[in-house]
């Protein structure tokens, strides 16, 4: 999962202080992995060094822990871009999948739109399996259909969750 | 290009429940394309208005540029008889008839003389490995078998258009996967168009597209090729 890009996600609901952000990205994304503050402000630092994010007003006796971070219109554009890109069909996504329709539903931005895209990139990927099993011997069949169980199981995994959007969504943004 | 099919703003309700709230789809000559949606989304009443066996309550169904809804049921037959095929989930074969007489059914019905229709009904046989079992009543098949049948006597006619609907539902993985391994290349070698209504992805996976029926209504990402 692309801990940069949720990163910026977090900080497009509002601006945070380091700490907070972490508790965010445990609470949502961490599952027994939880964020390292090494890992969050050597992330946070790339950001402001690449322009996507600047560090706004600094409390007194300031910290690393009293810095708040705000978004960029870079960062946000660059967020945007990659939440509206379905990723590359292939098995084992369920973090960056799980992650974007989070933070969808989060920010209020179309779920739906972004499961059916996401459908269509795994289908069309299916399509190229199926074809490579039609044409290919029997090796290839069954390298073919390893690929097509796991991405059939996301793909279960994507009607699930768009079945359930409207209660996910009361979940992540109470 | 015409479209093969064309559905316009389809509205059919069962009694008071609306199965479908304004469903558009069209589908080119030759392509194969997968209906897709959860239980109760409406695919399968999708597929009966496009095959003329349900009269929707509102929109239009084209059929090679015909308008089919508002035509009387004796032609609705007439076309479901002479230029579209059907297999079903389950075969819904003829238990009485021997294999051949159920794949020579459409051409009998058809007014085909029995001898010529079991000499074509024999010729698909060979080509759904289904050699031997001419004979045979669907009781004294496996379900694969019977599928191949209900398979054969559905492009026995040489349709053009084939309607599936959940094919290989019945059946297991590898037997399912014959089977629209014959079907898909079977309508791919006459050009025949498929309208395939599955909900599971692996079958979809051989259409050429899909599109998805959600309460009621069709969501396409990809339009048909070729299509204005």
């Amino acid at each position: 999962m692309s801990v940069p890009l949720t990163l910026l996600g977090l900080l497009e609901r509002e601006p945070r202080h380091g700490y907070d952000l972490k508790r965010d990205y445990d609470a949502f994304f961490g599952r027994g992995k939880p964020l390292p503050f090494g890992q969050l402000y050597s992330t946070l630092g790339r950001l402001a060094r690449d322009g996507k994010v600047v560090v706004g007003e600094t409390e007194q006796g300031a910290g690393p822990d009293r810095k708040r971070y705000v978004i960029t219109e870079d960062g946000a554009t660059e967020f945007e871009a990659w939440l509206r890109e379905p990723v590359e069909a292939e098995p084992h996504l369920q973090t960056v999948l799980f992650a974007k329709v989070v933070l969808a539903l989060m920010l209020e931005r179309d779920a739906q739109a972004y499961l059916d895209a996401q459908r269509a990139a795994h289908l069309q990927r299916m399509r190229e399996l199926t074809e490579v099993k039609r044409s290919g011997g029997l090796v290839d069949a069954l390298l073919a259909d390893h690929g097509l169980f796991h991405l059939e199981a996301d793909l279960r995994w994507i009607d699930l969750t768009a079945a359930r959007l409207d209660a996910l969504r009361k979940e992540v943004r109470s | 290009m015409t479209a093969a099919i064309e559905a316009r703003d389809v509205r059919f309700s069962f009694g008071s429940t609306p199965a479908l709230r304004g469903a558009t789809v069209e589908i080119a000559p030759g392509e194969v394309l997968a209906v897709m949606g959860p239980s109760g989304s409406g695919k399968s009443t999708l597929l009966h208005c496009l095959a003329g066996i349900l009269v929707p309550d509102g929109g239009e169904v084209h059929v090679g540029g015909q308008r089919i809804d508002t035509l009387p049921e004796a032609e609705r037959s007439a076309l479901r008889r002479d230029r579209f095929g059907f297999v079903f989930q389950f075969g819904q074969l003829v238990p009485e008839l021997t294999a051949e007489e159920n794949v020579a059914l459409p051409l009998l019905l058809s007014g085909v003389r029995r001898r010529e229709a079991l000499v074509r009904a024999r010729g698909w046989f060979d080509r759904l490995d289904l050699a031997g079992l001419e004979r045979r009543r669907s009781g004294e098949l496996s379900g694969g078998q019977a599928q191949r049948v209900a398979l054969a006597r559905g492009l026995v006619s040489e349709p053009e258009v084939l309607f599936a609907d959940e094919p290989t539902g019945a059946l297991d993985s590898l037997t399912g996967e014959q089977v629209m391994d014959l079907l898909v290349g079977s309508a791919r070698d006459r050009g025949t168009t498929v309208v395939l209504v599955t909900h599971e992805a692996r079958v979809a996976a051989y259409a050429d597209r899909e599109v998805v029926v959600r309460d009621g209504r069709v969501t396409s990402l990809t339009p048909a090729a070729g299509l204005p």
